[in-house]
């Protein structure tokens, strides 16, 4: 874009696109905002009146507020440890040459492709059921008892079905961030004396950090919402043990049909994400466009798609 | 001390054998290049000394001592790599200080290594910067940095110039012969640039295919190439082969002249031909002539020879200067 006519150009040329996805953004977002001032229940219809801040009083002290975040702030930190700890792991793994490297490498990405309420049932009745589980039946081979993981570890087993779900997305990112990795310096490190090990913290890691910040920075703005894998395993429960803020306004929305309560925890829900979003182009100015990029690409449409505020809007 | 000495070393990737035996001794102090055309083998026999490959077969030995299965750090080397292979996250310092650290040195030597190193490679001023922000001719005095700063045996260096601009390259050149003659330390040189080997060079080894075709000092491989492909790649530009009845007149299979060793004249001489494009350098002029039997010739002429495109001109080789093959192109 050198000229000034070009320029001018191009503004016109992406205002469509820029006009739409405000209007997709904004829109919900404001009808958002307006009903979490109102007392808005689908039971008592033709009562709605505004409220001023009530809604988030009542949402921010619920006795389920708390828990939910303290959980969801746990799943995604859970998570994330895993799939990146897991994904420089099996990264290096798949980067060996080995006989049959492509089906192992189509193998590893597998997981990404299933849909998320399927895995989660796939987990809740194939592997985690205490009866006719798989883990119950390894448990019985041995004598052990059988464990109720989905009704004794409810969080935990989440955090393991969610972060097998986002381990080869992790795997694919940083797969190529390694190969990338110029084979020259490794020889010279090699020829420094460094052991494999220090060639891993001295080079691998550092070259792998900047793909390592995107896993995270992606990964988190679509695990603060994780909610599929909730609804079909644990439905939150028991109590409110495996309950996030998204499953949190699903139960008042749609259990409790408080639209009006709903939305004022979407806005808050909403808000921890804008902090996280802002964060990827301060450490580093340099590679802002890259992180930008795959920040603006994922945010928007998280954010108002299906976020936290998408169950809320979904009587109107 | 750094004497290297490869007994029969052979490689093979595969099928394909890209070395087929290789006898070679580099003294200790002296600067020995690897010169050859690409894909000669020149960087795998270097890869090879470094230990950055295994030998199919054959023994390499440093001061006697046999580090054929010797891991690269063990052989006491240090390689300068053609994209100089510096550690971007880290400072110069850092870059140059790694190899020490690894070796896992007090730190006040460590920083008076650094400072020593970066005193003879004018780096001072560069030492918090990281490899990104320097340019080409720093970045390849980095690497140096960090190889000359673990006191190794011998240096290898794997076509270190050919990122760099011509002026700069010959800078470095110079440089690079006068830390050898600073250090005395081994150097392991390859290029395929035959003015840098024949420029910096005690010994130059000439392969092809993989196999050594003559070592020798520069001027031995100028004044006494042992065969054809020597010939033709030694000296700039390159050797005229004239083959046939002419060559025959001296009782060879092919005959060689190097462009400097023509004796010019626009009357008479022992071949005659047409002048085609005239190169003017200034001290020099670089005939390209189509003599009449068919064959192209390079002559070099001093600064104001004067004749120009299509001129009739004769030329007569210097009679202690006619390099003679034969069929199989061995220097007779």
């Amino acid at each position: 874009m050198a000229t000034a006519h070009q320029r001018t150009l191009a503004r016109f040329m992406v205002a469509p696109s820029v006009v739409l996805l405000l209007l997709w953004m904004i829109v919900p977002l404001a009808m958002t905002l307006w009903f979490s001032f109102q007392r808005y229940n689908l039971l008592m219809p033709g009562m709605e009146e505004f409220i001023g801040l009530s809604n988030y009083r009542y949402f921010l002290t619920d006795p389920g507020f708390w828990t939910a975040l303290t959980n969801t702030l746990l799943m995604v930190a859970g998570i994330l440890l895993i799939s990146v700890v897991g994904g420089v792991g099996l990264a290096m793994l798949i980067d060996q040459p080995i006989f049959g490297q492509g089906i192992v490498r189509l193998l590893v990405l597998a997981p990404f492709f299933v849909m998320p309420t399927v895995s989660a049932l796939i987990w809740k009745n194939m592997f985690m059921n205490p009866e006719n589980g798989l883990f119950a039946s390894l448990a019985r081979a041995v004598g052990a008892q059988p464990i109720d993981f989905l009704g004794q570890y409810p969080l935990l087993s989440i955090i393991v079905i969610v972060a097998w779900q986002w381990l080869p997305f992790a795997t694919l990112i940083l797969l190529t961030s390694l190969q990338s990795l110029d084979s020259e310096q490794v020889e010279a490190a090699e020829m420094d004396g460094a052991s494999a090990w220090a060639r891993f913290t001295h080079l691998t890691l550092p070259h792998m950090s900047r793909a390592i910040t995107v896993v995270i920075l992606i990964e988190t703005i679509f695990l603060l919402s994780v909610f599929a894998e909730i609804l079909v395993t644990t439905n939150g429960g028991p109590g409110y043990q495996s309950t996030n803020l998204t499953y949190l306004v699903y139960s008042q929305a749609l259990l409790q049909f408080d639209v009006g309560g709903a939305s004022a925890g979407g806005i808050v829900a909403v808000d921890p994400r804008q902090h996280r979003g802002a964060l990827p182009d301060a450490p580093d100015r340099q590679d802002a466009g890259l992180r930008g990029r795959t920040w603006h690409a994922a945010f928007p449409i998280r954010a108002n798609g299906s976020s936290p505020s998408s169950p809320g809007r979904r009587p109107c | 001390m750094g004497r290297i000495t490869l007994e029969n070393v052979r490689k093979a990737f595969g099928d394909v054998e890209v070395i087929p035996g290789v006898d070679l001794t580099i003294e200790d102090g002296e600067f020995a290049v690897f010169v050859g055309p690409s894909g000669c083998g020149k960087s795998t026999l270097l890869r090879l000394i470094a230990g950055l490959e295994d030998v199919t077969s054959g023994r390499i030995l440093i001061d006697g001592q046999d580090v054929t299965a010797a891991p690269p750090a063990r052989r006491r080397l240090a390689m300068v790599f053609q994209s100089y292979a510096l550690y971007p996250h880290m400072s110069v310092r850092k870059n140059i200080a790694f190899p020490l650290k690894m070796a896992k040195m007090p730190e006040a030597e460590q920083q008076r290594r650094v400072a020593k190193a970066a005193r003879i490679l004018n780096l001072d001023s560069y030492l918090d910067r990281r490899p990104g922000q320097l340019s080409g001719g720093q970045r390849q005095r980095v690497a140096i940095g960090r190889a000359i700063v673990r006191e190794p045996e011998a240096f290898l260096f794997d076509e270190p110039l050919s990122n760099l601009d011509a002026a700069l390259r010959v800078n470095m050149r110079v440089e690079i012969s006068q830390l050898h003659n600073n250090l005395k330390t081994t150097m392991v040189y390859v290029t395929h640039d035959q003015v840098e080997a024949m420029t910096m060079a005690d010994k130059i080894v000439v392969l092809r295919a993989g196999r050594v075709e003559q070592v020798g000092s520069p001027l031995a491989l100028y004044n006494k190439p042992a065969n054809k492909f020597v010939a033709g790649f030694i000296g700039s530009p390159n050797m005229n082969f004239i083959d046939g009845e002419a060559a025959a007149r001296h009782g060879a299979h092919s005959i060689g002249v190097r462009p400097e060793h023509w004796r010019l004249s626009t009357t008479e001489g022992a071949f005659a031909g047409q002048v085609g494009v005239a190169e003017h350098l200034g001290s020099d002029t670089f005939l390209h002539v189509d003599l009449d039997g068919g064959a192209h010739v390079i002559a070099r002429a001093s600064g104001e020879f004067p004749v120009s495109h299509g001129d009739r001109i004769w030329l007569t080789p210097q009679d202690d200067r006619v390099y003679r093959f034969d069929k199989q192109g061995l220097a007779a």
